[in-house]
């Protein structure tokens, strides 16, 4: 196997966190050096890159994206959609466990694993399933996932909830052994039986019927207070609601240990948009009002929100092209999640870039336990899993566009601020000008170094 | 008009027309032969996603009324069951020419993704869509009280041809949650005049009820004798809302439904001398209807259905009349 394409960059005049210009040099998987414009020397063979008012950021960390592989390959498969992520900006995934067969086994999650180290895009780091089958019944192998070289640290039913308290309490418990998290897919299943939408007005009026914010409030309030009995973390995916942020809030004015994320579309689009019945806007949870969309900005600005994750959820064209009631609920959000971020708090002016750095790299790395190979300060000797933004830019989104395997993007058609123009996994460029490079395979020394050389840095790294 | 979807797409102008030329086609029924050349040449289809004999029988009658060819699709199989999708049934019907589609559907919404999908060029009629909108209802249901109810105001003619419903009390009894046939009165009486009192357990309301131009009560014995309705439009119970199965039982029991918002006849005593009873059927005699109310003389429930007809061949006359390649274009 043989490596195409030069392995050191110098990426001139770019903006580390939006910080002051700086020339960046990527050489031999790690920033080389960083020094004043024009003070950095090119070493020899190096590609100049022009990034003149481009914002570098360490490469994105997805902590909720669904891959579909295996299982459901007409959707997504791991190469596709790490693709994607890197298109996004993105370093490393999260690939959710919902796939057929379930990740609930050491062998499942290992497979996933070395179909993303194959395709080379992205780290992906498998989720392991809490509940054997996702049926909430009883525990799947947590530590073998844990110990197997997939090193699964976040476990998730997502899809479904874990709503079984006594299973939830174990899982908590269980999972300090290692370190781990459970990542709860927060949603009473009684109270959202044939759920359509958000429960509201705009429900009452079209005639679908309500998922109602008390079915995730009611399980975020259950699951911090069992976290806080245990001692355990707990990790709260897609919040969407006014209710859910003030329980976090609360939680963390308590001290639990909690983290939580909100997806991009909850941060711009509301349910007003089931008015059209396009199936491209059925998602779970469901979109919900314009207060709550303001909520979740506000408690992402205030930290409240610790992290954007994707819930990237690709589906065929038969699962979308059909009545709103029989629609599968998701969307894709790889591609777009960067310029989301940045038109609902970067340009309102409630974050900056560096607090981008954080939401969208280190701490979801920190909670996923990937801190020691990215979501890395911009300094000499990191590892060089960075991605180059320019935020000047503006694209009108095209879902058949996208790299993408799925064509469910809830934004076709917008017009979205930012571009992605390179991003480097460990120094090699996987997008550069804007244009995933394919075919440019790892080298063997490079491949996988972040997750196999993982043990050398202990899982508590980057802890908080 | 080019489709007829949701009663709360049409202005008070538009509700008029239809119901003022349900008027005139409820007249040319009276006739000897009922059937009018209005429609020859035009293919009006059936596409039921549900079952519903009444709904669509009535459709049927009013299309092959007015002369037009009558298309029958059941399409039982949904996405859901991996029958034949929504999609490739509108390209279906497109491809035979169909020039109106008239749609019930499980799924709300179904209506409106045929009409703005681009998959087909046809006027789609919405015959009921899931809990959403039953326009042609609602329809029926303001031309019976108009014809009973806007006469006695005096001045116009004694059908109430060409009058809105102002002033006019329509009290809404049951599971207005899961109706279609709710949804679209509220709209409709509204935008005619009327005013409208939703009448449910606190179960069977929606959350965001709040904003709909009603009143809701949880009491019908107190709507009944302080709020004085024209008219009382009973609502079907579906038997699976009494069990406490999927989504858990709505009530307590059928009897206990029936002592709080059942329409007996002491009931029925309470209501003014001029009030009509209305039921879009088919009906639970017992359950939230007795056979008193059923029966009696205030009941309009076999009128409506009549009325129906001639309120289907209004709308069709109206979405496919406007084309010159109609036959015979006038009644
Ligand atoms: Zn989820």
């Amino acid at each position: 196997m043989t490596t195409t394409g030069p392995t050191t960059y110098v990426l001139r005049r770019v903006r580390p966190l939006g910080g002051e210009p700086a020339d960046v040099v990527l050489s031999g998987g790690v920033v080389a050096a960083v020094g004043a414009p024009g003070d950095v020397d090119a070493p020899r063979g190096a590609v100049e890159v022009d990034g003149a008012g481009h914002v570098l950021l360490p490469g994105l960390v997805d902590l909720h994206t669904h891959l579909r592989e295996p299982g459901r390959e007409d959707a997504e498969t791991v190469a596709s959609g790490t693709r994607a992520a890197a298109a996004g900006g993105f370093t490393a995934v999260h690939a959710m466990a919902n796939t057929s067969p379930v990740a609930d086994t050491a062998g499942v999650v290992e497979q996933v694993w070395r179909l993303g180290r194959d395709a080379g895009f992205v780290d992906v780091h498998p989720v392991g399933a809490v509940t054997v089958g996702l049926a909430g019944e009883r525990l799947a192998e947590l530590g073998a996932m844990a110990h197997s070289a997939a090193r699964v640290r976040v476990f998730s039913d997502d899809g479904r909830c874990v709503d079984d308290p006594i299973l939830m309490r174990r899982a908590l418990e269980y999972v300090k052994a290692f370190d781990g998290v459970v990542a709860q897919h927060a949603q009473e299943p009684r109270l959202t039986e044939g759920a359509q939408m958000n429960e509201g007005v705009v429900s009452a009026e079209i005639g679908l019927a309500g998922w109602p914010a008390v079915a995730e409030e009611a399980i975020i309030a259950r699951d911090v207070l069992l976290a806080e009995h245990v001692g355990s973390r707990l990790h709260v995916c897609h919040l969407s609601t006014a209710g859910s942020v003030e329980i976090v809030r609360w939680a963390k004015s308590r001290g639990i240990d909690v983290t939580a994320e909100v997806t991009p579309h909850h941060l711009v689009l509301t349910d007003e948009l089931a008015r059209t019945y396009d199936p491209t806007f059925k998602v779970n949870p469901p979109l919900r009002t314009a207060a709550d969309v303001e909520a979740v900005r506000a408690g992402l600005a205030d930290g409240t929100i610790d992290i954007v994750a994707t819930d990237h959820a690709p589906h065929t064209r038969e699962d979308k092209d059909c009545e709103w009631g029989a629609a599968a609920f998701g969307m894709t959000g790889l591609e777009t999640a960067l310029s989301v971020v940045q038109q609902t708090m970067v340009d309102t002016g409630r974050m900056t870039w560096a607090d981008v750095a954080r939401v969208l790299s280190v701490a979801p790395a920190r909670i996923g336990r990937i801190g020691h190979a990215h979501g890395r300060p911009v300094a000499v000797g990191e590892p060089a899993n960075l991605t180059l933004v320019d935020p000047a830019a503006t694209r009108v989104v095209d879902g058949a566009a996208q790299a993408t395997a799925s064509g469910n993007t809830p934004f076709a058609g917008r017009e979205l601020p930012g571009r992605v123009v390179a991003t480097f996994l460990r120094g090699r460029a996987t997008v550069l000008d804007g244009t995933v490079l394919d075919g440019t395979v790892l080298d063997a020394g490079a491949r996988g170094a972040g997750v196999l050389d993982g043990p050398a840095a202990p899982a508590g790294v980057g802890a908080r | 008009m080019k489709h007829l979807l949701s009663t709360a797409d049409l202005s008070k102008d538009d509700a008029l027309l239809l119901l003022d030329t349900a008027a005139q086609m409820a007249a040319t029924q009276s006739r000897a032969i009922k059937k009018l050349p209005t429609l020859r040449g035009r293919t009006v289809v059936n596409l039921f996603f549900e079952d519903s004999t009444r709904t669509r029988i009535s459709f049927e009658a009013a299309a092959k009324r007015l002369s037009a060819d009558v298309i029958n699709f059941s399409a039982k199989g949904s996405s859901v069951s991996k029958g034949e999708s929504l999609k490739d049934t509108a390209l279906t019907l497109h491809a035979m020419g169909a020039d109106a589609v008239v749609v019930r559907h499980w799924a709300s919404g179904a209506p409106y993704q045929l009409a703005h999908a681009g998959w087909l060029d046809a006027g789609v009629l919405n015959a009921g869509d899931g809990t959403h909108q039953h326009p042609t209802q609602a329809l029926l249901d303001a031309f019976t009280i108009r014809r009973h109810l806007a006469g006695r105001r005096g001045g116009g003619d004694p059908d109430g041809v060409g009058a809105d419903l102002a002033g006019l009390r329509v009290a809404i009894v049951g599971d207005v949650l899961h109706s279609r046939v709710a949804r679209s009165n509220v709209a409709l009486l509204r935008t005619l005049g009327a005013e409208v009192t939703l009448v449910s357990p606190p179960t069977l309301v929606p959350v965001g009820v709040e904003t709909w131009p009603c009143r809701t009560s949880y009491d019908l014995d107190a709507t009944l004798a302080d709020w004085r309705p024209d008219a009382v439009m009973m609502l079907r119970v579906q038997r699976e809302r009494m069990s406490g199965g999927t989504g858990g039982a709505f009530f307590p029991s059928p009897h206990e439904y029936t002592r709080y918002y059942g329409l007996d006849a002491r009931r029925l005593a309470m209501l003014p001398d001029h009030a009509i009873v209305m039921h879009p059927g088919p009906m639970n005699r017992g359950l939230e209807i007795s056979a008193e109310a059923a029966d009696s003389e205030r009941a309009v429930i076999v009128e409506q259905v009549a009325n129906g007809v001639a309120v289907r061949m209004a709308a069709l006359y109206l979405l496919l009349a406007g084309d010159p390649s109609a036959e015979g274009n006038d009644l």
